[in-house]
């Protein structure tokens, strides 16, 4: 992870027990309110969840700064694009 | 009024490649359209509309196992003019018997995420050159854009699903671990650092490890066709064969036109390609075809 990307989010959603697509258009839904730049942090459960949602966030362009296992979830920092 | 003969009542030149399919009922016959992958127009559409509200004396049609469109009684006498004007709009029929088929194919990769390779162009461009080629029975190819295989190549005669080759390069690799996660085969586990350990035993070449990584560390180092023959369904079904990976795009019309070839000379009358390769051998087949695209 590159230093100087910033570790602080901006906002947070808890997606645990959150089933796909619903986590997806949640995240985006939120980044939609974020500005350009700024970190959102989720937590995503482990199986479909975590297979699924990052690589949608990448089709949108978004960057996912860190992944972090939280034993059965992961917790992702997400960059606005 | 004397009724008129069988010549005089349709052009034969249209039934030559089928797509007039007899019915329980005196005269009515299914009209199969040619929707090559499955993809048509909304103008083509709204015609067969038209055309079948006017010529199905049973009033509607069916959507075939193979993408087609089919018109539902229509009466022998209405061949030439169903013909006629469903060429206005370029809706050609299609075929059935001991020929090259329409080809069928998934959605298409310029809307599916998973897409890899282009399915409905290559659908398209086959359809073209192929379409109709006489055989010793009949003869069905498909095109996947992924290794979900949508289009079911396994149960081809000759069957195209897109690929990937994942490359890994350690320099853009944060350890992550999102890889490993998006690998449904299990051929990525992460080591102690979060890096991958990539088993190709293990891989489809599907790319999910690739457009999972947040960091572009994976990308891919080609694409192209994995390539299956001897495939059926019907009272027999057969589960088609490997024989080609990674098939350029550009070859794989030669690859058809090689392996029809090969039937017209290995097969018998009424033989599919599976079971000819039953009877002689794939090893046969390998030899004398797919080595050639190695």
């Amino acid at each position: 992870m590159a230093e100087d990307e910033k570790l602080v989010p901006d906002d947070h959603i808890d997606l645990r027990g959150v089933l796909c697509p619903i986590n997806f258009v949640k995240t985006k839904l939120k980044l939609e309110m974020m500005d350009s730049g700024q970190v959102l942090e989720i937590i995503l459960d482990d199986g479909e969840p975590i297979r699924s949602v990052p690589r949608s966030i990448k089709e949108e362009g978004h960057k996912i700064i860190k992944v972090e296992n939280m034993e059965g979830a992961y917790r992702l920092l997400i960059k606005k694009a | 009024m004397a009724e008129k003969t069988v010549t005089q009542r349709i052009d034969l030149n249209e039934l030559k490649s089928g797509g007039f399919i007899k019915q329980t009922q005196k005269d009515l016959f299914t009209v199969r359209l040619k929707v090559p992958g499955g993809r048509i127009t909304p103008e083509k559409l709204t015609k067969v509309a038209e055309v079948a509200k006017k010529y199905s004396r049973l009033g509607y049609c069916h959507l075939s196992f193979r993408q087609s469109v089919e018109i539902i009684g229509v009466h022998i006498d209405d061949f030439d003019a169903v013909v006629k004007e469903l060429a206005t709009v370029g809706q050609k029929i299609a075929s059935c018997g001991p020929r090259v088929r329409v080809p069928t194919a998934c959605g298409g990769c310029e809307y599916n995420p998973n897409g890899i390779m282009d399915a409905q162009s290559k659908a398209l461009e086959v359809d073209d050159k192929h379409f109709g080629t006489p055989c010793h029975h009949k003869f069905k190819m498909s095109f996947s854009g992924c290794p979900i295989d949508c289009a079911r190549t396994r149960e081809m005669d000759l069957g195209f699903q897109g690929v990937v080759y994942p490359v890994w390069s350690k320099d853009l690799c944060n350890g992550c671990t999102l890889c490993a996660k998006a690998c449904q085969e299990g051929a990525i586990v992460s080591d102690k650092e979060g890096r991958p350990m990539f088993d190709e035993s293990k891989c489809v070449y599907c790319g999910d490890c690739i457009r999972a990584c947040p960091t572009d560390a994976w990308k891919d180092k080609k694409k192209g066709w994995l390539v299956r023959t001897g495939g059926k369904h019907g009272r027999h079904p057969r589960e088609a064969d490997l024989v080609a990976n990674f098939l350029p795009d550009s070859k794989v019309n030669d690859f058809i036109s090689a392996t029809l070839k090969w039937y017209k000379e290995n097969g018998k009358t009424k033989e599919r390609i599976g079971t000819v390769i039953d009877r002689v051998g794939l090893g046969k087949f390998k030899k004398e075809v797919a080595s050639a695209f190695r």
